[in-house]
């Protein structure tokens, strides 16, 4: 176990096995998507209460629950990166900002699309989770500006580090707003015993959460063979590397 | 299927949503490639520099 351990953080194996699994996730993914949309499209009945735009609920959900997972593991690798010093997890918190940021985008957009006709607004400043979830858009920016703008990749690393940590508060913010505040925005809708979803809305929900963050794990990968690349680019193995690919070639 | 395309009135709201996850699927995809590529390709020009001047160290350009 510590071996394997041991092997998959050594960065030309990570890299290496990170370009073969990225597909997989890949693939699994929009199998799961595809199906996923399928059940929530097609099959899934109009719901009683809100019609044909709750089918927004497939896309939003999954877009909001990623939107928190990166900004988790964003945060636990930085903290692992600023405990341990290890390279490697400061290259997965940089890795996962971007991807988290725009699904944080995607989140806040098909909620206004689903506020509009839903609540009869597109925005209200008032409403404290979709106030939170624009400080988490923010909170990614912050990260990556952090980041663009100091030139030392350490000094990089360990500021963003201290950033990514201090904003996990606004996570607990954004999954406890719609308990704490009464607000537009509906309570859990799917880890709650009393408001039920019935299956042949739920299923296909689940899986849609199941197949983005297979997603995120796809691009992730490939995010994270880039972010090796520059923090090992002295390195012998990618000099190596970097001799035997052809050049302006897309390389697997 | 024309019932079905109009989602019940809803289908302004419900195609454009999936309409962006679309497009922020893909664009995650394509960025995440290209960025690793665009690594790589600025890695071969930097060791081809270096070779004549072996103490150059890799910069990263961003954009």
């Amino acid at each position: 176990m510590w071996t394997w351990f041991h092997k998959l953080a050594s960065p030309p194996h990570f890299y290496r096995m990170a370009g073969l699994w990225a597909p997989w996730f890949l693939a699994l993914s929009v199998v799961g998507m595809v199906t996923g949309l399928y059940g929530g499209l097609v099959t899934a009945p109009e719901d009683f209460l809100q019609g044909d735009a709750f089918r927004i609920i497939f896309v939003l959900v999954p877009s909001a629950y990623l939107s928190l997972l990166a900004y988790v593991v964003m945060a636990v690798a930085s903290a692992i990166g600023l405990v341990w010093r290890m390279k490697l997890a400061h290259a997965v918190a940089a890795g996962a900002a971007p991807i988290g940021a725009s699904f944080t985008f995607l989140a806040l957009a098909t909620g206004m699309l689903w506020g509009k006709p839903m609540w009869g607004t597109w925005w209200q400043w008032s409403d404290p989770r979709m106030l939170t979830e624009l400080i988490l858009l923010f909170l990614y920016f912050g990260f990556m500006a952090l980041r663009a703008n100091i030139a030392d990749r350490q000094r990089a690393d360990k500021a963003a580090a201290v950033l990514a940590l201090v904003g996990v508060v606004n996570v607990v913010l954004v999954h406890y707003s719609v308990e704490w505040w009464s607000s537009l925005h509906q309570g859990q809708t799917v880890m709650n015993s009393e408001a039920t979803m019935p299956a042949s809305m739920l299923t296909p929900l689940l899986l849609m959460i199941a197949s983005f963050s297979l997603f995120f794990g796809a691009v992730l990968l490939h995010r994270l063979r880039g972010e090796v690349l520059i923090r090992e680019a002295n390195a012998r193995w990618v000099r190596r590397l970097v001799e035997t690919t052809p050049s302006m070639e897309t390389v697997k | 299927m024309m019932e079905w395309l109009s989602m019940g009135g809803y289908a302004l709201y419900v195609w454009t949503s999936f309409g962006l996850t679309l497009a922020a699927l893909v664009g995650n995809l394509v960025f995440a490639k290209r960025r690793h590529d665009r690594i790589l390709a600025q890695l071969r020009e930097s060791q081809s520099t270096r070779q004549a001047e072996p103490r150059g160290t890799f910069q990263e350009v961003t954009s």
